[in-house]
């Protein structure tokens, strides 16, 4: 059985370099861009999800297959010219373990982005957007990954 | 140049984006793109209950929490000050498919008639909420990760197990969009 050894598996910390709070809000500008483009390309509309489900629309493809050759390619030039991070270090990618949670949970969150129309990321995007009732389905898709790890030694994996 | 932003933007922009995202967050800090994780961070830092998930330093993690603020403050600024003031425009066949089913309202970026406070404690709220939500938050734990996490960082950066992931959040829309909708709209519109 995998166990999560590593402490976040998905996304990472790879500095070694502390950053202060201050430091931080370059995150946050960042995080500010991403959910702007999230409301003017309307990823965060539960249409758009259903046209993608239905396969009626082209545009959710378009854009999540754009975003992975963009950063395809973006990986493939940092190996290649060893490209450093701005204070020097150098970049480390995490590694993705396969366990079966990759095909229950996958299938699992799949449910959940049709009802929801949202993946985390535009969860907190229709939010700012004014959609408030979302806060609900935030606070419930904590509880899941809170009810999840409670339940974690008891899943295949 | 604003009423030219104001424009719903193609996909081939929004990609571009999101795509950059990955090697800006590397470069600027050695990060890797990945979104649900704030989830457990969350949970880490409100309610970790001795359970081994969440004992770890997230605030050596805290970047993420920072993102996500972003991504909301971004929500808003996208809405408030660059939206486009004409209605939403989704495929004439998709418009159909839910007038079939029982949506109504086809104005704004999700639909009136779903997602609201009065049908927070009724079976629409149930579902599409609670329910929805729960799938979201449990799934992508499960399956160690996201859209973004997987589907654009994972295969990215060519990981098979992130593409095994991807296959299987399109197969869950697939089975929930064309049988289970179906059902929940039976039970909500009774």
């Amino acid at each position: 059985m995998l166990v999560d050894t590593h402490p976040v598996c998905d996304a990472p910390n790879e500095l070694k370099q502390k950053e202060s709070y201050f430091s931080d809000i370059k995150y946050l500008i960042v995080g500010a861009l991403f959910g702007i483009v999230f409301v003017k390309a309307e990823i965060i509309s539960w249409f758009r999800i259903q046209e993608m489900f239905r396969l009626q629309s082209f545009h959710m493809y378009g854009v999540i297959g754009t975003a992975i050759v963009v950063g395809m390619i973006s990986i493939f030039l940092i190996k290649k010219f060893n490209i450093k991070t701005l204070n020097g270090e150098e970049i480390i990618i995490g590694k993705k373990s396969f366990s079966k949670g990759n095909i229950y949970g996958g299938f699992i969150f799949g449910l959940g982005w049709a009802l929801t129309g949202a993946c985390p990321g535009p969860l907190f995007a229709q939010i700012g957007s004014g959609f408030m009732v979302v806060i609900v389905t935030f606070l419930s898709a904590i509880v899941g990954t809170w009810t999840y790890g409670l339940l974690q030694k008891k899943l295949p994996h | 140049m604003l009423e030219f932003i104001k424009q719903p933007w193609h996909w081939s922009i929004a990609g571009i984006f999101i795509g950059l995202t990955v090697p800006v967050l590397l470069i600027i800090g050695n990060k890797n793109f990945g979104i649900s994780s704030s989830l457990r961070h969350i949970c880490a830092a409100c309610v970790p209950a001795n359970i081994p998930l969440f004992k770890y330093n997230w605030k050596k993690e805290i970047w993420n929490l920072f993102f996500v603020v972003g991504v909301l403050f971004g929500g808003f600024i996208g809405t408030y000050f660059l939206g486009n003031p004409s209605d939403i425009q989704i495929a004439s066949s998709t418009m159909q498919d839910l007038k079939a089913l029982g949506v109504s309202d086809f104005s704004s970026l999700m639909p009136s008639d779903i997602f609201n406070f009065e049908n927070l404690f009724t079976l629409k709220g149930l579902f599409f909420f609670v329910i929805g939500g729960f799938l979201v938050g449990f799934g992508t734990r499960y399956a160690g990760g996201c859209t973004s996490g997987h589907a654009i960082m994972g295969i990215a950066s060519l990981q098979w197990p992130s593409l095994v992931a991807t296959g299987f959040f399109m197969l869950g829309g697939f089975v929930m969009t064309h049988f289970g909708l179906p059902i929940i709209f039976n039970l909500i519109n009774k």
